[in-house]
């Protein structure tokens, strides 16, 4: 559980440095390609105004998953933030049979790396790994040990 | 509290991981700018911005549409003037597909203009303008002729987009009266019209503008900036095509229900082509023949022609080669819907990286067949660089370039990966209606992009010869552009029908002369 906990923050991780350092990255083009039932919410999100929000959001988001997975510290807000995240990537091209796919590098029928990846952040949710390897360790293990000596 | 080696391993040990990864991305992230700036400084190329224009001052330009078929009706548009059964299509077209045209429409600058006169030979057509475009204040002329509209005193200028053989006659009878005129591509329909045309253009007050209206193309402008800058090198060979696969792009249009003898004034669409009798098909799908069209020659091939000339100023070619033939659609037209032409530049350079006087000279290919869709790309290549041409551009460094030799072998280069990538329109989901506006807009002659918005080029094309009219300045399309673009087109369809090679003696500027041909005879004649 640590390992997939750990390779999935790395994953989070440097898709966000990488975003963070790049100036011309944007979400734009995802966004305004987007299909099925969320089409037109997501086209909204490609509005002047608010594409810059969403770029921003979407760095500090990938690095704030990145960062507590990694880290073991409020892992179950970053698998929170994970799942958040990959259900929106997943709706934004849903693998859909009915619907053209873009840009994938496989063959999909409805169950993608995205909704794979968003079932492992959920496994993640429920078996939070922090107190075996994380700073929540170093926490837990001092009022652990102080519980002992009070028996 | 006392922490133990265990407890530091296993509660901080994610941190290093964390750094690495932190390291890693931003390192590669930096590189990868910085590869980029490096490339991007050498290369040094501008992209442009729109030209500023005035507004149209004063009292509105008055104007009359000649020509109310397919693309005087675009051209309308264009600058403000939508049927209702337009609005009504686009509006359902918005429902079904997201198509934006109507909204852009009315997006759109308004132009200190008045529609006040249509002349068309189809009863149906000029009707149709004169109820649409009619107000309370101004009511929308009918002419019978033309020349009675630009004797009216009604109009200051008129757009014309009637078939090929009306052009000139009516641009120079225009230009004679001083009314302003813009005129569809081909320019004119003969050589000796083009020679016409030109003194009138030259004597006249009046602005003549051609209606090549990709020369607003922004995405164009940066690729003569590129081609300036000497980023491609010596360009040898120029690829363009057409491809298209359906019975609009074969010109095979509808024909009105209620088009017959007593709606349709036969003998003044005819003019001065033969005589025949009344016949629907020729009047709906004038392009298929000789008579009142000029085939791919001048149709579409002055689109690439003209957005090649835009980008380089090359002028006329030296000599042409043309070969093709009906082959895809023998439904008893007369002009090839097959073509395939070579244009000569052997004088021509756009700049060398290499050895003074090795590199000169340069061939124009044109390629075109109705009868396939599949997207040929149009290509500029060079020695150091390959330029792929249309609303986006794409440049590629070539293997074996000269300019670009260290940093290929630093790897800071890939022949495969571009170099530079224009894209205004960055991703814009377009909702085209058919085949034939997709090629079109691909190859930028429908759309430009200004700060990501998508602008009408056309719109932009006569917004500019309206400006200039009011306010003076420079046309981007004048009498000199159409000059080389009519010239060529001509040149092309002589050696189509002669099978031989035409070449253009540029001292004298004129076409050699071959013993024995008349060659407007030969252009107008039907085979």
């Amino acid at each position: 559980m640590v390992f997939l906990r750990i390779l999935i923050g790395w994953h989070f991780l440097y898709e966000g440095v990488i975003k963070l350092f790049n100036p011309d990255w944007t979400a734009f083009g995802y966004l305004a390609t987007a299909q099925g039932p969320f089409k037109s919410l997501f086209i909204g999100l490609t509005g002047e105004s608010i594409i810059g929000w969403v770029d921003t959001l979407n760095w500090l988001a990938l690095i704030f998953v990145g960062a507590s997975l990694l880290l073991g510290i409020f892992e179950k807000k970053g698998a929170l933030v994970g799942i958040l995240l990959l259900a929106m990537y997943y709706f934004a091209h849903p693998p859909f049979p009915w619907l053209e796919q873009m840009n994938v590098e496989g063959s999909y029928w409805f169950v993608n790396k995205n909704l794979i990846e968003l079932v492992a952040c959920w496994v993640i949710y429920n078996f939070p790994t922090g107190e075996y390897f994380g700073l929540t360790y170093l926490f837990k293990g001092t009022s652990k040990t102080t519980n002992t000596q009070q028996l | 509290m006392k922490w133990t080696r265990r407890d530091v391993l296993k509660g901080l040990g994610g941190i290093p991981i964390l750094g690495s990864i932190w390291w890693a991305g931003t390192a590669n992230a930096l590189v990868k700018s910085k590869d980029r700036s490096e490339i991007l400084e050498q290369l040094n190329i501008q992209p442009s911005l729109p030209t500023a224009l005035k507004t149209i001052g004063g009292a509105p330009i008055r104007f009359g549409i000649i020509g109310f078929g397919i693309r005087g009706e675009q051209l309308c548009r264009a600058i403000g003037f939508a049927t209702e059964e337009w609005k009504e299509e686009m509006k359902v077209a918005e429902q079904e597909t997201g198509n934006t045209q109507l909204q852009e429409f009315l997006d759109q600058e308004k132009l200190n203009i008045q529609l006040t006169a249509v002349c068309d030979a189809f009863d149906v057509r000029a009707e149709k303008v004169v109820s649409s475009f009619s107000t309370e204040s101004n009511k929308v002329k009918r002419f019978k002729t033309h020349q009675e509209m630009i004797r009216s005193g009604e109009v200051d200028a008129v757009i014309i987009a009637t078939p090929d053989h009306w052009h000139a006659p009516m641009a120079i009878d225009a230009l004679e009266n001083n009314v302003h005129a813009y005129v569809e591509k081909p320019m004119t329909h003969t050589v000796e019209e083009t020679y016409q045309l030109k003194a009138a253009a030259e004597k006249s007050n009046a602005l003549l503008m051609v209606g090549h209206q990709h020369r607003q193309t922004l995405s164009f402008k940066t690729a003569r900036d590129i081609v300036d800058k000497g980023v491609l090198g010596h360009v040898s060979m120029i690829q363009t095509n057409t491809n298209r696969n359906d019975d609009n792009g074969a010109w095979n249009y509808d024909i009105d229900e209620k088009a017959n003898e007593q709606t349709i004034d036969w003998d003044l669409f005819l003019g001065n082509a033969p005589k025949i009798p009344f016949n629907k098909n020729h009047f709906f799908r004038w392009r298929k023949w000789w008579a009142y069209g000029s085939g791919l020659s001048g149709d579409l091939l002055t689109h690439d022609y003209d957005r090649l000339n835009c980008v380089l100023n090359m002028g006329i070619p030296k000599s042409i080669m043309a070969s093709g033939g009906i082959y895809t659609h023998n439904d008893g037209r007369n002009v090839p819907d097959v073509l395939q032409v070579n244009m000569e530049f052997p004088g021509f350079s756009t700049g060398s990286s290499q050895i003074k006087g090795k590199e000169k000279g340069m061939t124009f290919t044109y390629s075109a067949t109705l009868g396939n869709g599949f997207n040929r790309p149009t290509i500029l290549m060079g020695h150091d660089g390959t330029m792929e041409l249309g609303n986006n551009l794409t440049v590629w460094p070539d293997g074996s370039s000269t300019k670009y030799a260290e940093m290929i072998e630093a790897e800071k280069m890939k022949p495969n990966i571009p170099i530079y990538h224009y894209n205004p329109g960055a991703n814009m989901p377009d909702a085209v209606s058919s085949a034939t506006s997709q090629y079109f807009a691909d190859k930028g002659l429908m759309w430009t992009y200004i700060d990501g918005v998508r602008v009408n080029s056309t719109f932009l094309h006569l917004r500019e010869w309206l400006s200039c009219i009011r306010n003076g300045g420079d046309l981007s399309c004048g009498i000199n552009e159409g000059f080389d673009e009519a010239i060529s087109a001509h040149m092309t369809g002589l050696s189509w029908k002669l099978g031989r090679k035409i070449e253009w003696d540029s001292a004298e500027q004129r076409i050699v002369p071959i013993e024995g041909i008349d060659f407007d005879e030969v252009l107008l004649a039907s085979p």
